[in-house]
């Protein structure tokens, strides 16, 4: 780091600092503050922070947006919502992604390769479209139910789009790739000799795991369970597409404020609550892992 | 009844034999090195006694009972890792109960062996330490007792002093064997360093190329080879190639480039025409100013390598090959680089090697 200079270091911590507080910082206090505006017919449609009243400068803000969320028990039932939407496809996601990312990190060579590779090969098509493949699948005259009456399996199709069900299951889909890989990781770094340690002081392979490969690789599965549980909770796409009238999630009421209603101040404030919700625990988790590492 | 019986037991990785028909048995008590190059199969061998890798062909006896099939979790084996392999999540004694608690012993059993194993190997202090708290030689004996807190009818241990600084690694040396002798544990010892499988073991087994080459007591191993590889192998050696001869009132080796043939020692056995070598460890040699009278190889010294307790001498001949004399204490001080000398030893201290 010496031969770096003193410029040399702030030019180094100061791109991605700049960076972050145009494109992350920036935006963020401009949502918050439209979050303390009032709705306004016009554009920009809210009423402006600082208004000019006979010459002297005023604040006009307003807590009247976080009141009409914390008033009406629909946002809450949508955050919950959404919370547990995301909670339990972060518990799929973990429960297939963990034995999948353990056959990849044992496999060898070409294979190891070859099955990465498939992990990643989603991402090569649109998000979208993957979606809306979903819908031609779980349609009742879709793939799947005239697959199943074809078969004599069934004898009327089953409801399987638009429910809490399709919800669940495009979400596990389409997260399930970002629980792998940090598991891939974690597990691909595990130290063999290990496992093997702990079989030749007697442990079968069930305590192997619990006592042995499960807390070792618990910043893989923090890393994964994050990398799920954070986009999970405000996805808007997937319970718009897939979902019913029954799916209440967060991020669609956020759609249905900016776009529909054009309550643009309401929709900032139900997205600072958001963004407060998600700090506290991806906080909690970085301490976590930060201390894991240290370990 | 031997404690390890090991009966032609092969493993083939893909097209490469990593141990190919080896029969070996380990006495119980023993203290068993064994010992070869790098690749020569002798890891490959100890995981299959502790079960990590399954034989193609051959069985595996320990104690009497078949484990050719048992998985490493059901053999009363324990193995000290080469990384050494301690858990990173636990403490030290919890690195140690963790054999313990397979076995479903209660608590107070198992601290009480936790304690005596730290106390063991001198680190009662390092309980509630991590493994990354501690040097090198610490982790090493925690590695010790971990493996030996489940008293094991056998201790394999992969490369024991690799991972240790030279001053350390004499003294562990000597640490294993006060705890081989206290603890009744019979030890399998992988290792490539021959100084240490010497003064350890009371058996050496001798690898190469997936085959056990010779068994047998250190001085025996080192006094006896049984054939080039293992005298090339075990400490130095001068190697005559040649063809045996008859001598004067012996056999002899009659070796291109010499005008005389060299003097055996009796009682070989070996018919005259046959293709041998003939072994003569450094300290064998016996260096002169003058001429002598019998056989001599005159030669030039090259080099002079002082090692403290004596000196190494290489010796160049004029067939162009070069001899390898050690001298003990200051015995090489009336020597420098380009002196002549006639070098010779006592016939019966070489060895034919026929291997």
């Amino acid at each position: 780091m010496t031969g770096l200079g003193r410029i040399g270091r702030l030019m180094l911590i100061g791109v991605p600092f700049v960076w972050l507080t145009l494109f992350f910082l920036l935006p963020l206090l401009i949502v918050v503050k439209i979050s303390l505006a009032e709705s306004s017919i016009g554009i920009p449609p809210y009423t402006p922070l600082f208004a000019t009243d006979g010459g002297g400068l005023k604040l006009h803000a307003t807590l009247a947006n976080f009141a009409l969320i914390a008033g009406d028990d629909l946002y809450l039932r949508a955050y919950l919502g959404s919370l547990g939407n995301a909670a339990l496809t972060t518990a799929f996601c973990l429960v297939i992604g963990y034995p999948v990312a353990h056959a990849i990190a044992r496999s060898q060579g070409a294979r190891r390769q070859l099955l990465l590779f498939l992990v990643v090969l989603p991402f090569w098509t649109s998000f979208l479209i993957r979606v809306y493949a979903w819908i031609a699948i779980l349609e009742p005259n879709g793939l799947l139910n005239q697959s199943l009456m074809a078969l004599g399996l069934i004898a009327a199709p089953l409801p399987l789009l638009n429910n809490q069900f399709s919800v669940q299951l495009g979400l596990v889909y389409s997260y399930l790739p970002f629980m792998i890989l940090p598991l891939y990781g974690s597990l691909s770094g595990l130290d063999q000799s290990l496992v093997e340690a702990a079989a030749d002081l007697g442990a079968r392979p069930l305590r192997i795991f619990l006592g042995v490969i499960l807390p070792l690789t618990l910043p893989g599965i923090a890393a994964g369970s994050l990398l799920v549980l954070i986009p999970a909770i405000g996805e808007f796409v997937i319970p718009d597409l897939l979902g019913g009238p029954d799916t209440l999630m967060i991020g669609k009421v956020l759609w249905d404020e900016f776009f529909n209603n054009r309550d643009w101040p309401v929709a900032a404030a139900v997205a600072v609550v958001l963004v407060a919700a998600l700090a506290i625990p991806v906080l909690a988790a970085q301490r976590f892992l930060e201390r894991e590492h240290a370990a | 009844m031997a404690l390890l019986e090991i009966a032609g037991a092969s493993k083939r990785f893909s097209a490469k034999t990593a141990v190919d028909e080896v029969s070996l048995s380990v006495e119980r008590g023993a203290f068993f090195a064994l010992l070869g190059p790098s690749g020569c199969g002798k890891t490959t061998l100890l995981r299959m006694i502790a079960g990590f890798e399954r034989p193609d062909s051959g069985r595996v006896v320990i104690d009497g009972a078949d484990v050719t099939g048992l998985p490493p979790y059901a053999r009363p084996v324990n193995m000290m890792f080469q990384s050494y392999a301690l858990f990173p999540h636990m403490d030290v004694a919890a690195n140690i109960a963790f054999g313990l608690r397979q076995e479903r012993m209660d608590r107070r059993h198992i601290a009480a062996r936790v304690e005596e194993m730290l106390a063991l190997v001198q680190m009662e202090d390092y309980a509630r330490r991590r493994p990354h708290e501690l040097s090198g030689g610490q982790r090493q004996r925690v590695a010790l007792a971990r493996a030996l807190a489940r008293m094991p009818k056998l201790l394999l241990l992969d490369e024991p002093l690799a991972a240790l600084d030279r001053k350390l690694r004499a003294a562990t040396r000597l640490e294993l064997i006060r705890i081989q002798e206290r603890v009744g544990i019979t030890f399998l010892v992988v290792t490539h360093d021959q100084e240490e499988a010497l003064s350890m073991a009371t058996c050496v087994g001798i690898m190469d190329r997936g085959r056990l080459m010779q068994t047998g007591a250190p001085a025996e191993i080192y006094e006896r080879p049984a054939s080039r590889f293992v005298a090339g192998f075990v400490g130095e050696v001068n190697l005559f190639e040649g063809e045996l001869t008859a001598g004067f009132n012996c056999l002899a080796l009659a070796v291109t480039g010499l005008h005389e043939p060299i003097p055996l020692p009796s009682g070989t056995g070996l018919p005259e025409g046959t293709a041998a070598a003939l072994a003569v460890r450094p300290e064998k040699l016996v260096l002169s100013h003058a001429p002598l009278v019998g056989f001599a190889i005159a030669a030039t010294v090259s080099s002079i390598g002082y090692l403290g307790g004596g000196s190494i001498i290489h010796l160049a001949t004029p067939q162009g090959w070069v001899l390898k004399a050690y001298l003990p204490g200051t015995a090489a001080g009336s020597l420098g680089r380009g002196t002549p000398v006639w070098a010779t030893w006592p016939p019966q201290e070489g060895v034919v090697l026929t291997q």
